[in-house]
């Protein structure tokens, strides 16, 4: 489990990555957590909307649809074998 | 046995206590509302998407010969009291006896957070498990005896959509030992929780704040023990519904999928709504065919013999004939035309607003019910921002579009009070119902393509105006988009049934009584003359700064009352086509109309209702002078 951190905006279309830290005030923590982005979990980005739009990730089978500015706070991990 | 009682009229409400025998609790977007309904046969409107329930239901369920009160409490995705349905959902719990708790078992370990909380409160609770079937068919396995002796709490899958389950569920609950009587406060604090000292001292963690909540960490792991020991999960097939889901949220081929939808709506409209009244199938211009069919000919069939009749025993000059059948355009009834209680008073919402109204909510509940809705707020989620709106703005705007009432009441669902001031603001003044689209179509179009078009195309202008100057006139803070997507679903015949009847019925019970009062109000007035008056005072706005005859201030004045009726009354006033379409766009705007009125103030409180106010009517003033300039 090596690799660097990088924000969820970074990874690429179809690309997995560990959810590594979450930034950000207790508000946002909360509300991010009350979807299932906890530190640890797998996501799969399926989606990058153009014009700074939201980002969409597929965690344990739910699609979940980011603001950019939130998934920029959330850093993530990929996996190299 | 168990038996259904039907309640005339749901109770609704944000503020006050509700004491309830079983209350549902759960996350958004998880079927409480269609539960609720399976229980207590109260209609309540159920979608695809979080949010659906802005408050809570009331209603009645018979059981063994006992009336038991059933409250459907809005989603919320913990009891920690930071946003409004918390908040709501945390005073409902202090009063329930019993609670359900309805957790999705496809996303149990996103449900079990909740339900912990939930176990916290010491209070009788069960779990049920719903969308069971979903979860068979997407290969996820839960051992619900083993979540049962775990939880050490009753735990019953349900179908909530088709029943199955849901016997099962009510004998469940039914013989939950009762709520303790509620404990009297002893330490005599007010806004002292009594829920929360129930709550197990090793979850227990004192913040700053007097604020005791349950330690999250601990909770996440208790749930990812728990998922570990009941779910079983097969390796999943990528299935159609899969690959349009994905297909759907990519941001290229999204975007035309978008295209496709919307476009693929708004003809679908059109379509069934000019079917129902002319019998013609097409979209623009010409129908393609035109069937022996529809309102238009059922009006001249059924009733213009009749009331020729009658017009030739009152007399056209007389007052009663004014009333029932108004004046003769040519010799002839007109039912655009002649204003009179029998015909326009009846044509107008039956024969061509009804029409609309049930092709525009037939087409809306289809894409609220697949979960089409949240992936459109998605898509124009950046464009939004851009003007100072959030994607999910768009539910309520489209409600709106149906009628402005629900479509404001939507509001709730977006974050903060900004948002909801802007949306309910531009909902109020640009955004034409269903009703008076229907007559736009119908009189404007009459006209041609062009100036319904111009009607549209100036609304839309305003929209985007008021919304950008509100961007950077008002402040507060603007979130970002959060949402859960929900996956597609075939919307059901039976939910789609319930749906439109629930909201067309609401129609003939709200809407007719006004047209038909608004129509007796108008010819009275116009017997005592009072309108001429009127007209005089309102001459040097309506006719030098917009252009209109100054009789026109007749149709303004009723639309505070109905926007249809309104419309149809320039239909006599012999308009150019520019006149026409300045006054259709002036009558969208120039006041909501008295239901929405009133809903705007109850939503948005009395200081902004008249800042909504204010915002109208300079838009109305500078809207009718620039298309009387322009045009």
């Amino acid at each position: 489990m090596t690799g660097i951190e990088k924000p969820l905006t970074e990874l690429k279309l179809g690309e997995e990555a560990t959810i590594a830290a979450v930034q950000g005030g207790r508000g946002m923590q909360v509300r991010l957590r009350n979807m299932g982005l906890v530190e640890g979990r797998v996501v799969r980005k399926l989606s990058a909307l153009a014009w700074g739009g939201p980002v969409v990730v597929m965690v344990k089978r739910t699609q979940i649809a980011i603001g950019r500015g939130m998934a920029r706070r959330i850093l993530v991990r990929q996996q190299h074998r | 046995m168990m038996t259904t009682e039907t309640l005339k009229k749901t109770e609704r409400g944000s503020r006050k206590h509700l004491a309830s025998d079983i209350l549902l609790v759960g996350q958004p977007n998880v079927g409480k509302s269609v539960l609720f309904s399976r229980l207590t046969g109260v209609r309540t409107i159920a979608s695809n998407y979080p949010g659906t329930t802005v408050s809570y239901a009331m209603g009645k369920m018979r059981s063994g010969g006992a009336n038991f009160t059933v409250v459907d409490a809005p989603g919320t995705y913990s009891l920690e009291p930071l946003d409004q349905a918390a908040r709501v959902t945390v005073d409902l719990i202090d009063d329930a006896q019993r609670i359900i708790n309805v957790v999705d078992s496809t996303h149990l370990e996103r449900h079990l957070p909740l339900t912990l909380e939930l176990i916290a409160q010491k209070k009788p609770l069960l779990i049920a498990l719903n969308m069971s079937d979903e979860a068979r068919h997407k290969g996820i396995g839960i051992d619900a005896e083993k979540l049962s002796a775990e939880l050490e709490v009753p735990v019953v899958p349900i179908v909530a959509r088709s029943g199955e389950g849901v016997r099962k569920l009510i004998d469940a609950c039914l013989s939950l030992p009762l709520a303790r009587q509620k404990m009297t406060n002893e330490s005599g604090h007010p806004g002292h929780h009594p829920h929360i000292k129930h709550m197990p001292s090793d979850m227990r963690k004192s913040t700053s704040t007097e604020h005791i909540h349950l330690d999250r960490d601990r909770i996440w792991r208790r749930v990812g023990d728990l998922v570990q020991k009941v779910q079983t999960l097969e390796h999943h097939h990528h299935t159609f519904a899969d690959r349009l889901e994905e297909i759907s949220i990519h941001p290229l081929w999204g975007s035309v999928f978008a295209l496709i939808v919307i476009t693929f709506s708004f003809s679908l409209i059109r379509l069934i709504g000019e079917f129902l009244i002319s019998g013609g199938i097409g979209i623009v211009g010409q129908p393609w065919v035109e069937l022996p069919f529809g309102t238009e000919l059922l009006f001249e069939k059924a009733l213009q013999p009749q009331l020729t009749q009658l017009s030739r025993v009152l007399g056209p000059g007389s007052f009663l004939h004014r009333l029932l059948i108004g004046t003769l355009v040519d010799g002839q009834i007109d039912f655009t035309q002649s204003f009179g209680i029998l015909t326009s008073g009846i044509f107008i919402p039956i024969g061509v607003v009804l029409p609309y109204l049930i092709s525009f909510y037939f087409v809306l509940s289809l894409l609220e019910d697949s979960g089409y809705l949240p992936r459109l707020a998605v898509f124009l989620d950046s464009f939004m921002h851009r003007i100072g709106l959030h994607g999910y703005a768009i539910i309520p705007t489209l409600l709106g579009l149906g009628c402005n009432v629900p479509g404001i009441m939507a509001t709730r669902i977006l974050e903060g009070k900004r948002q909801r001031f802007i949306t309910a603001t531009l909902i109020s003044i640009a955004v034409p119902c269903a009703a008076l689209q229907a007559m736009i179509i119908g009189l404007v179009g009459s006209r041609g393509l062009g100036p319904v078009l111009l009607v549209y195309g100036t609304l839309f202008v305003v929209w985007l105006l008021i919304s950008l100057v509100l961007r950077f006139t008002s402040k507060g803070f603007r979130p970002e988009l959060l949402v859960e997507i929900p996956p597609y679903r075939l919307p059901t015949a039976r939910a789609l049934v319930v749906k439109m009847w629930m909201r067309i019925s609401g129609f003939a019970r709200e809407a007719l009584p006004v047209i038909i009062g608004a129509i007796l109000a108008v010819n009275v007035l116009y017997q005592l003359n009072v309108f001429t008056y009127l007209a005089g005072f309102a001459e040097p706005v309506i006719t030098r700064l917009w252009g209109m005859p100054s009789e026109s201030v007749v149709p303004l004045l009723v639309g505070i009352l109905r926007k249809d009726v309104a419309l149809g009354m320039f239909a006599p006033l012999a308009l150019t086509g520019k006149q026409l379409v300045i006054g259709s766009v002036l009558l969208a705007m120039f006041f909501p109309c008295i239901a929405t009125f009133v809903v705007l103030f109850r939503e948005l409180g009395l200081k902004d209702g008249l800042k909504s106010m204010g915002i109208m009517i300079l838009a109305v003033f500078v809207t009718g002078s620039a298309l009387n300039l322009i045009l």
